[in-house]
């Protein structure tokens, strides 16, 4: 019985042994272990064994089956991934060949500008205010220091619809509603579309974007106009940026300046873009006119506040290098592909 | 606004600093520089030197060689002008030196052109003698100068060999060009500029003193003056002078003139231009003999009037334009332009000189309405101080004497019926230091007006504004010039303080960028046309005759028929956009727009209309309708904008009637989507297929919702049923899946299409759709038995409408 056993494993372990693949692997342990096999044979003729051996007998059958159990185990892994590494040499592919890609839309390089704008102005806490495109000049004009005849209401300038109801030419009026509603304090920013009667060219639209912004409070000072614009500059251009404030004049602001900062394509150096000045001006700003606050309904000698004026299109252009202003209303895809 | 800094240190004589220097902080105190030219940028090494003796050249006949004493030494210059004798002074560049430009030559050079000594036909020539072109001036500024050769001096200039010609030609200046903000009047002239250059570098100013000897006559028994318009014309000065002897004027007026870009005419014409300058003043000079009644009257024209300018140019006025007339006629557009009967000629005997203010905004209008700009409008469009009108025509006066071109009549005729005083506001240092943040000494803030001119009236705390100063008027103002002289670079630096407010973006932007977004996805690029179109666009568009877009806003004053109307329909950008693509043969263009249209409540406008946000979608090339629509369904998925169909519609114009539906949410319109009518393709010129969408976002807005609720996985089973169905090919499956929805009841998971087919096999104006209908229960195992019912229901229905299924 037991050299029988022993002779059922030996051959067992050698076909096994010699299997190529995993079909005849199982037809060995169909022949060894399934229902007619072998090894279930000797089971079967355990009766036969006297009552005495049984046990030895049984321990030896189940340690024969374990054997060859493990052995099938081993085996089959092994084959396995033989079979796989060959699978795996038959499914080389050319990794040079260009990745798959979705059609995907870009964003208008003009609304890239403005969100980056916005993003920092929000973090800072101000609030974006939207207001109407087409507008009454008196908030357009009159209730910002801009009185009847002053030269900025010319025809030239200005499109009318009819005499008291123009297309805004600044977002400014959103800061005049604003104001005018009196919820103190205002930290707001608007940014829109503003027109203006520029015949079309490379540096003109007629109609583009502005962001402007407003803060009113008690003691609101040009001190805190400096460092709002200074960290605006710093987290919009780069850490490195530097700013200069220029004396300039506007009807609703006094004191007024327009703001410099250091080229951000040059550093400072100067070179084509700063036209060698090392300087590029970014926008307009200033301590609130206190005849613009009167007006608005707020007290001037207890409120102060500043605002400032970003001409969006001019931050897309020097951003992007772009050199005509015309690009960005064509729509043309292989432009907007670009951002 | 232009200034030789020669003409600025003739006020400012202690001006020490270097050219960028100057600019650096005229530009920090207010007064922006755009920029400046150094007339001497290019010449080097050029100094005066006299011919001694000319000889032929050995071996060329266009060519003669020169000894020239150039003070330490005597050169030999060979040289082929024509013009020069022995005894001629004339400009010697030396070895080495540089020239701005080349005779004869119109290039620039940036750089100048070095000359250096060589050899010409084989003799030795040790330096160049200038022509006036090659020292970058020309024969407008230097009329002696010759038409073609060498500048030779005039021997009433003085000069001697071994000076420095370009001194003494006056072309060792810079001009500096600012740009002057509108409220500073005073500082468009000399004074004006060279008070704010004295602030700046804090130095002392010498304006002109001004004082007129005059005769014992009366100006009053020569001209009489009446202002009949004194809105347009707030004051009239008036002046004689006789015997006037027209000669050249001075060289340093000259010069100073010359450096301004102003040619020298003779000493009257010279005096006009140089107080213009020297005050901002615009003056007049009229022949007094030519004056009727020896009366002049200020009024406004009659319409239909017709006038001939000194330039010979007949022009058209009307009531609105203000002019000069004496006893019988007019004589000159007030403050544009004189006339050609009154003009001063070589034979005048006797000027009648006036200095007037005219009311800025006026001369404005009235010079665009007439179509004639000069010098004279350019600065009363400003807005000038009439008390300037009185000075400058005394410092003409005093001119006239000091240059004996004739002699001034004793009086001034002064029409000045509301003299403007000076303001009186009160000094606030603490209210100054408070708006700028700053702590600035009061010593220091008197400092700096005192330099402005500003007076300080220790008595009562405040300061007398000059009346030239017109833009000072309140704290804010002043707070401003102690800012300015201050410095602006030296105001701390500080953050807001006060209650902490909470950046944030409207809801509506926030659907906005979902929108973006969703569109990015799908291969949408964000485009951006204009607000305003022509009103051919709605014929384009084959909107009819009564189409309500039609009715739109015009704009009063459009840059042409292309921008006249406000639009009402977003369409036409779009469309206009994707042609540009489709013109450029891009295969495939994909395009979204986020604007306004403008829709009036009534015409013509009496309130601001409303101006509605449309998501705009557009495309061609890759992709068809049903790209359009999964685009539009995701975007309202995201929104969270749930029960939304398309409804077909047959009736919007310009699209294709068999390809357009609306959006709809029950009875709320959200947008519409469809084929482009190939019409309008054709107008447009795009002939692909077309798509587009036009999504309401207000109503997007209103209707989008951020909130979800977690549902829990479904636990238990489903059981799907395929149903395919035959029926009439103008049937929409939209109905069919109406009328599953409908009949299935609570246990229908999904209802979803995945087969429509027409051909052979269903015969003849019919189609075959596919259904899966996917059934489960939340809380339970459904039993067969249950489904089977669900699907009768959804089956019987289906029959009522002569839908059987598919055999």
């Amino acid at each position: 019985m037991k050299e029988k056993l022993e002779a059922i494993k030996a051959d067992a372990l050698a076909k096994i042994s010699s299997a190529k693949d995993l079909d005849s692997l199982n037809d060995i342990k169909v022949a060894i272990l399934g229902k007619k096999g072998e090894l279930t044979a000797v089971l079967k003729s355990m009766k036969d064994v006297a009552p005495e051996e049984r046990p030895v007998v049984g321990q030896m059958v189940n340690e024969a089956r374990a054997a060859i159990e493990e052995k099938l185990e081993e085996e089959k892994t092994k084959i396995t991934r033989l079979l796989r590494t060959e699978k795996m040499k038959r499914e080389i592919i050319d990794v040079t060949l260009p990745g798959r890609k979705n059609m995907r839309g870009h964003r208008h390089p003009n609304q890239i500008a403005l969100e980056d704008l916005e993003r920092v102005f929000i973090g800072m806490g101000y609030e974006v205010v939207d207001g109407p495109e087409v507008e009454y000049d008196r908030y357009n004009f009159e209730l910002l220091n801009i009185p009847e005849n002053h030269p900025a209401k010319d025809e030239q300038d200005t499109f009318y619809i009819t005499k008291d109801i123009l297309l805004r030419t600044q977002t400014s009026p959103v800061q005049a509603r604003v104001m005018e509603k009196g919820k103190l304090p205002i930290r707001m920013i608007s940014p829109g579309r503003v027109f203006r009667a520029d015949e079309v060219d490379a540096t003109h639209s007629p109609s583009f974007h502005q962001l402007e912004g407003l803060v009113i409070d008690k003691g609101i000072t040009f001190a805190d106009l400096k460092g709002t614009l200074e960290q605006f500059a710093k987290e919009f251009f780069g850490e490195k940026t530097k700013v200069k404030f220029r004396p300039h004049h506007f009807p609703f602001t006094e004191p007024s300046a327009e703001v410099d900062i250091t080229c951000f394509k040059c550093g400072g150096k100067g070179c084509r873009m700063c036209k060698g000045s090392g300087w590029i001006e970014i926008l307009g700003c200033g301590m609130v006119h206190p005849n613009v606050l009167d007006m608005c309904g707020i007290d001037s000698k207890e409120y102060q506040g500043f605002a400032f004026g970003i001409g969006l299109e001019r931050v897309t252009l020097l951003k992007y290098e772009i050199d005509d202003m015309r690009l960005l209303y064509e729509n043309d895809v292989r432009f907007l592909n670009q951002f | 606004m232009n200034t030789p800094i020669s003409w600025i240190k003739a006020y400012v004589p202690d001006l020490d600093v270097d050219v960028q220097e100057f600019v650096d902080k005229m530009t920090l105190s207010g007064s922006h520089v755009e920029g400046y030219e150094k007339k001497d940028k290019n010449l080097e090494k050029i100094v005066v030197g006299q011919i001694k003796s000319i000889e032929k050249h050995p071996d060329a006949d266009k060519l003669v060689v020169c000894q020239v004493d150039v003070g330490k030494e005597t050169l030999q210059i060979v040289t082929g002008a024509k013009n020069v004798n022995t005894g001629d002074l004339v400009p010697v560049v030396l070895d080495g030196g540089k020239v701005a430009a080349a005779h004869g030559d119109d290039t620039e050079y940036p750089n100048g052109i070095q000359i250096k000594k060589g050899k010409l036909r084989g003799v030795e020539s040790n330096g160049m003698m200038c022509g006036i072109e090659e020292l970058g001036s020309s024969r407008d500024f230097y009329p002696e100068a010759p038409e073609d050769g060498i500048y030779i001096f005039l021997p009433e200039s003085g000069v001697k060999p071994g000076d420095d010609a370009v001194k003494a030609l006056g072309l060792d200046d810079t001009v500096v060009e600012y740009e002057i903000t509108s409220n500073r009047v005073d500082c468009f002239s000399m004074i004006g500029m060279a008070r704010e250059v004295a602030a700046t570098f804090q130095k002392p100013f010498y304006p002109p003193v001004v004082t007129v000897k005059a005769n014992d006559k009366d100006v009053n028994d020569f001209i009489k003056v009446r202002v009949e318009d004194t809105d347009l014309c707030t004051r009239y000065c008036a002046r004689v002078v006789e015997n006037i002897k027209i000669g050249p004027s001075p060289k340093w007026m000259q010069d100073r003139l010359k450096a301004m870009g102003i040619r020298s005419i003779n000493n009257l014409v010279d005096i006009t231009n140089y107080i213009m300058e020297e005050y901002g003043q615009p003056m007049h000079a009229y022949d007094l003999d030519t004056i009727a009644k020896h009366e002049i009257v200020v009024k406004r024209a009659a319409d239909g009037d017709t006038f001939t300018t000194l330039d010979g140019q007949e022009r058209k006025m009307d009531s609105g334009v203000l002019m000069i007339c004496d006893g019988e006629k007019e004589v000159g557009i007030a403050g544009i332009m004189g006339g050609e009967n009154s003009m001063i000629t070589d034979d005048v005997k006797t000027v009648l000189f006036e200095a007037a203010c005219f009311d800025g905004t006026n001369i404005r209008l009235a010079s665009k309405r007439i179509g004639l700009q000069t010098d004279a409008s350019f600065k009363f469009t400003k807005g000038l101080d009439p008390n300037t009108a009185y000075e400058a025509i005394n410092r003409a006066c005093q001119l006239v004497e000091e240059m004996g071109c004739g002699d001034v009549v004793g009086g001034v005729v002064d029409v000045y019926p509301e003299p403007v005083g000076q303001k009186v506001l009160p000094f606030e240092p603490e209210r100054y230091n408070a708006l700028l943040g700053t702590d600035i000494p009061k010593e220091d803030m008197l400092k700096y007006f005192e330099r402005l001119e500003l007076k300080y009236n220790e008595a009562d705390n405040t300061l007398t504004i000059p009346t030239f100063r017109q833009d000072l008027g309140c704290m804010a103002d002043l707070a401003e010039e102690v800012a300015r002289f201050y410095g602006y670079d030296n105001i701390p630096v500080s953050l807001p303080k006060g209650e902490a407010t909470v950046g944030k973006k409207p809801f509506n932007q926030r659907v906005d960028d979902v929108a973006r977004e969703i569109c990015e996805r799908n291969g949408f690029s964000g485009g951006m046309t204009y607000s305003f179109e022509s009103p051919k666009v709605f014929d384009r568009l084959l909107l009819p005759e009564d189409a309500k877009e039609r009715e739109a806003i015009v704009i009063s004053n459009p840059l042409g028929e292309d921008f006249s109307i406000m639009r009402t329909l977003s369409l036409n950008g779009m469309l206009t956009s994707l042609a540009t693509n489709y013109n450029r043969r891009n295969k495939t263009a994909r395009l979204y727009e986020l604007g306004n249209i403008y829709l009036p409540k009534a015409l013509p406008l009496t309130e601001l209309p409303e101006e509605k946000m449309r998501l705009t979608l557009g495309m061609y090339g890759e992709g068809d309708f049903f790209t359009m629509k999964g685009v539009v369904e995701e975007i309202l998925d995201k929104l969270g904008i749930l029960g939304v169909e398309c409804e077909p519609a047959g009736d919007i114009p310009y699209l294709h009637p068999g390809r357009q539906a609306r959006i709809q949410k029950g009875k709320l319109n959200l947008g519409l989507i469809g084929q482009i009518h190939p019409e309008v393709g054709d107008n447009y010129g795009i002939k692909a297929e077309a798509y587009v969408a036009v999504l309401n976002m207000e109503t997007l807005t209103m209707l989008a919702s951020f909130d979800r609720k977690y549902e829990g996985i479904a636990k238990f089973p489903a059981s799907t049923r395929d149903l395919s169905m035959v029926m009439d090919k103008g049937l929409f499956v939209g109905q069919i899946e109406h009328v599953i929805q409908k009949n299935a009841g609570k246990i229908l998971e999904s209802c979803e299409l995945f087969d429509v087919y027409e051909g052979e096999q269903v015969g003849e104006g019919k189609k075959s759709v596919a259904f899966s209908l996917i059934f489960r229960a939340k809380d339970r195992n459904l039993e067969s038995a249950e489904v089977d019912k669900a699907v009768e229901k959804v089956l019987s229905a289906l029959k009522e409408m002569g839908i059987e299924l598919r055999a």
